[in-house]
C-alpha cells in the first residue's frame, strides 16, 4: 500500500509537467489550430527564466576585507550581492533565496511577449498551409530558440535551487498511519502539484467565467460564424497563444528546481507531452489535463523494481505504447470531440 | 536509356559524373592554401554525403510523393546500422552479408510499423511513427543492451567468432579483400585528391538506388502515391485503397535507409542507439525539405548541402574568422567577429535552425524551387515550361 501511494505521488509531479505543457499545446491547437513543435522550447524558455533571475540577483560586487586574508594571505575579498545591500542582508538573502518564485512574476510578462511575437510573426503566416509545414517551421524554431539558449548558458545544467524552506522532504506517510520515513515526498513537488493545479484551474475558470472566455470558446467551436458576428476572433487567438506560452513558461520555471535546466530539456518534455496531448485528445482541455497526470501516474508505476522485473524496460515505453493503442483503438482520444483530426 | 525518359537520363547522367568525380570537385583548393578548409573531399565526408544521399532518396519516396511526414526514421537506420554490425560480428568484415541483412531487418522493421502507424494519416501519422522511434531509441538504450550493448554502442571485439573470417582477409570492413578505408591519394602539384574504395562502393550503391527511385517516381506505382498525395479522399472514392501503396512506399523508403545504415556501419564498424534519435529523423526531414521535397534530385543536393554546411562550418572558429576579417580595422574586425562567431563553429546548427525556418516560409519546395525560379528570372526556361512545382500540396477542390 506505502508503495502505491509513494507511486501515486512520484506520478503527479512529472503529471503536472505534461499536463502543463499538454494544456498549452491544446490551447494553441484548439484556437489556431496549429501544431506547435516550439511549445518544448517555451517550456525550457520559463526555466531559463527562472536561471536569469536568480543570475541577476545574484550579481554582487566585491569589497576588500582587511581584517581577513584568504589562504594566500592576500586581503580577503567578499562578495555582496547589490541586492543585500539595497535591502540589508536578511531581506535581500531571502529575495536570493526565493529567486525561483519570484520568477513566476519575472516569466509572465517575457513568456506572453514571446507568444505574441511567435504567432504574430511567424505562426500567423501558416494557418493556411498544410500540417506539415507547421510542424516543420516550428521544429525549426525550437531548433533556434535552443541553440540560441545554448549559446548564452551554455550546454551544462545550470542548478537552481528551490528557497531554503521547501528543501527536505514532507513525511506524507505519517498522515496516513505508516511508519515514519516510508512515504517521504519533497516539498518543493508538493509545491509543483498544487502550483500546476492552481493554473490548470485558472486557465479553466479563466475559459469559463470570464466574456473573453467564453468568445474564445466559442471561436474555438466555429470561428468563422465568430467572425461574422463582428468579433475580433484573431486578436483573442493571438492573446490565447500568449496565455498558452505562459502556462509552458510558468511550467518551465517551477521546474527549474526539480531538474536542473539544460538547453535541450525542451526538446525531452515535447515529444512526450505531443503523447500526451494525442492521448488526451486533440484539442480537449480536459482531456490534456487528465490524460498528463494518468501518464505521468503511469510512467511511475511503471518504474517500480516490481514490475520491471516482469517486464524488463517497460519504464521507457510505456507512454508510448499506450499512445499507440489509444490511436489505434480510439483514434479522437480519451476526450476528444467526434471528428475532430480523426482520420 | 535504361527506360528513362531523356531528361531522367541526363539527370542520372549528370549526378553519375559528379558522384564520380567528387574527389576532384570537392578539393577545388590546393591542399596548403588558406581555403583549404573549405575542401570537403576527404574520405569520411564524401562517403557521409552519399550514405545520407540515400537516406534522403528514401525518404523522399515516403515524404515527396505520398505526404506523409514520418518523424522516426532514424529508427531504420539505427536498426541496419545494428544488424550490419551484428554481421561483422558473426561471420566477418566481409560487408556483404551485412548490409543485405540491414535492409531486410529494416524492411520487416517498417512492414510492422507502417502496418500499424498507416491507419491513420496527417500529424496522427507523424506522431506515432515518432512514438515508435523513440521507443526503439529508449529500448536500444536500456532492456535491448544484450542486442545493442546499450550505451556504449555495438562494435566488434577479437573476441566475436567471425565464422567466415580468414586470415587472408583484412581485419576492417572490406568487400572480398578490397578494405573500405584504404584511400590512394593523388597529388598533383599543390593539390592532392583522396580516392576511398568505401565512397566510390556508396556512391555506386547511391547511383543504383537514385536509379530506382526515378524508376518509381516514373512508375504507375509512383503515380499513384502522388495522387494520395494530391487528393487522398478523392482517391477512396473512385473505389481505391490507398493503405498498400503507402504502406509499400513506407517499406520501401524504410529499406533505403536500412542500406544507409548498413552502409554506415559499413563504413565504420559501429552502430550506436542515438542515431535512433528524433532529433537524426528531423536531420532527414531537414534534408528533404531543404533541398526539395517530391523532386528527385533535391534529397540528394539537401542532403550534401548541410552536411557539407555541417562540417566546413562547424571547423570556423575565432582564429579562422580573425584571418578573414584581418584586412578590416581592429573596431569593425572585432564587431564583425561578434555578429558571426554565434553562427559558427559550435553555433552551426543554430544556422541550421534559420536556414529550415526560412526555406519552409520563404521556399517550400527547396532548393530546387529555388534554382527554377532563379532559372526562370533569367530567363533560361520558357513559359510553357512553368509546370506546377512537385511540392504542391494543396487539395484540388
Amino acid at each position: 500500500m506505502d508503495v502505491i501511494i509513494l507511486q501515486l505521488l512520484n506520478g503527479l509531479d512529472k503529471g503536472s509537467a505534461y499536463a502543463l505543457i499538454a494544456l498549452g499545446l491544446t490551447l494553441i491547437f484548439g484556437t489556431l489550430g496549429v501544431v506547435n513543435f516550439a511549445h518544448g522550447a517555451l517550456f525550457m524558455l520559463g526555466a531559463f527564466c527562472a536561471v536569469t533571475l536568480q543570475k541577476i540577483l545574484s550579481l554582487s560586487f566585491e569589497t576588500v576585507d582587511p581584517t581577513k586574508t584568504d589562504f594566500l594571505g592576500n586581503p580577503a575579498k567578499i562578495k555582496t550581492p547589490y541586492v543585500e545591500s539595497w535591502f540589508g542582508p536578511e531581506l535581500g538573502s531571502s529575495i536570493i533565496d526565493w529567486s525561483v518564485p519570484l520568477a513566476i512574476l519575472f516569466a509572465i510578462p517575457i513568456m506572453i511577449g514571446v507568444g505574441f511575437v511567435m504567432e504574430r510573426g511567424l505562426i500567423k503566416h501558416f494557418y493556411k498551409r498544410p500540417h506539415a509545414d507547421q510542424i516543420l517551421v516550428t521544429f525549426g524554431l525550437a531548433i533556434v530558440i535552443q541553440e540560441v539558449i545554448k549559446q548564452f548558458y551554455g550546454a551544462n545544467p545550470i542548478p537552481t535551487p528551490a528557497p531554503d524552506m521547501f528543501k527536505g522532504s514532507f513525511d506524507f506517510g505519517t498522515l496516513l498511519g505508516f511508519d515514519p520515513n516510508v512515504v517521504i515526498y519533497p516539498y518543493w513537488r508538493l509545491v509543483y502539484f498544487f502550483f500546476a493545479a492552481l493554473i490548470i484551474a485558472a486557465v479553466f475558470g479563466f475559459l469559463q467565467f470570464t466574456t473573453f472566455g467564453m468568445v474564445v470558446r466559442a471561436g474555438m467551436a466555429d470561428r468563422e460564424t465568430v467572425g461574422l458576428l463582428g468579433i475580433n476572433i484573431d486578436k483573442r487567438f493571438t492573446i490565447m497563444f500568449g496565455i498558452a506560452a505562459a502556462v509552458a513558461g510558468l511550467a518551465g520555471v517551477m521546474y527549474a528546481p526539480i531538474n536542473s535546466p539544460n538547453y535541450h530539456m525542451g526538446m525531452d518534455f515535447l515529444v512526450l507531452s505531443f503523447v500526451v496531448v494525442v492521448v488526451g485528445g486533440m484539442g480537449s482541455l480536459p482531456g490534456a489535463v487528465l490524460a498528463g497526470f494518468l501518464l505521468g501516474i503511469l510512467e511511475s508505476f511503471s518504474s517500480m523494481n516490481e514490475i520491471k522485473q516482469i517486464l524488463p524496460g517497460i519504464d521507457q515505453i510505456i507512454i508510448y505504447l499506450v499512445a499507440i493503442i489509444i490511436l489505434l483503438v480510439r483514434p479522437r482520444g480519451l476526450m476528444g470531440r467526434k471528428g475532430v483530426m480523426e482520420d | 536509356m535504361l527506360g528513362l525518359e531523356k531528361k531522367d537520363t541526363s539527370l542520372l547522367i549528370v549526378v553519375a559524373i559528379l558522384t564520380m568525380c567528387a574527389p576532384f570537385i570537392l578539393n577545388p583548393f590546393p591542399a596548403d592554401s588558406a581555403l583549404a578548409q573549405f575542401n570537403a573531399g576527404y574520405p569520411d565526408l564524401m562517403q557521409r554525403f552519399v550514405i545520407f544521399g540515400i537516406f534522403a532518396i528514401g525518404f523522399n519516396i515516403l515524404f515527396g510523393l505520398t505526404g506523409y511526414l514520418s518523424f522516426g526514421h532514424a529508427a531504420f537506420l539505427g536498426v541496419g546500422s545494428y544488424s550490419a554490425v551484428w554481421m561483422f560480428k558473426l561471420l566477418g568484415y566481409n560487408i556483404l552479408p551485412g548490409i543485405f541483412l540491414s535492409v531486410i531487418t529494416s524492411g520487416l522493421f517498417a512492414l510492422l510499423i507502417g502496418y500499424i502507424s498507416l491507419r491513420r494519416s496527417g500529424i496522427y501519422f507523424s506522431i506515432l511513427t515518432l512514438a515508435f522511434a523513440q521507443m526503439s531509441f529508449a529500448l536500444a538504450y536500456s532492456v535491448l543492451t544484450p542486442l545493442t550493448n546499450g550505451e556504449t554502442g555495438l562494435q566488434v571485439y577479437t573476441s566475436d567468432p567471425q565464422y567466415f573470417h580468414s586470415d587472408a582477409m583484412p581485419n576492417i570492413p572490406h568487400l572480398f579483400g578490397q578494405e573500405m578505408q584504404s584511400t590512394y591519394t593523388l597529388d598533383a602539384g599543390a593539390w592532392s585528391f583522396d580516392f576511398n574504395t568505401g565512397y566510390y562502393l556508396c556512391a555506386l550503391i547511391m547511383l543504383g538506388m537514385f536509379y530506382l527511385a526515378i524508376r518509381i517516381f516514373r512508375s504507375p506505382f509512383g503515380l499513384m502515391l502522388k495522387a494520395i498525395k494530391t487528393n487522398q479522399t478523392r482517391l477512396n472514392y473512385t473505389g481505391l485503397n490507398p493503405r498498400p501503396y503507402t504502406l509499400a512506399a513506407f517499406v520501401i523508403s524504410g529499406m533505403y535507409a536500412g542500406l544507409a545504415g548498413g552502409l554506415m556501419a559499413s563504413m565504420d564498424p559501429l552502430a550506436g542507439a542515438e542515431r535512433m534519435q528524433w532529433t537524426a529523423s528531423g536531420e532527414v526531414v531537414l534534408m528533404t525539405i531543404l533541398g526539395g521535397a517530391g523532386t528527385l534530385i533535391g534529397p540528394v543536393l539537401g542532403a550534401g548541402f548541410i552536411k557539407y554546411f555541417e562540417n566546413i562550418f562547424s571547423k570556423i572558429n575565432d582564429t579562422v574568422l580573425h584571418q578573414w576579417f584581418a584586412f578590416l580595422p581592429d573596431g569593425i574586425e572585432d564587431f564583425l567577429i561578434a555578429i558571426v562567431h554565434p553562427f559558427v563553429g559550435k553555433g552551426w546548427h543554430l544556422t541550421l535552425g534559420l536556414l529550415f525556418m526560412a526555406i519552409v516560409i520563404f521556399l517550400p519546395g527547396g532548393l530546387v524551387e529555388g534554382g527554377q525560379k532563379i532559372a526562370r528570372r533569367l530567363g533560361l526556361k520558357k513559359a510553357k515550361d512553368e509546370t506546377p512545382a512537385a511540392t504542391d500540396t494543396t487539395p484540388a477542390e
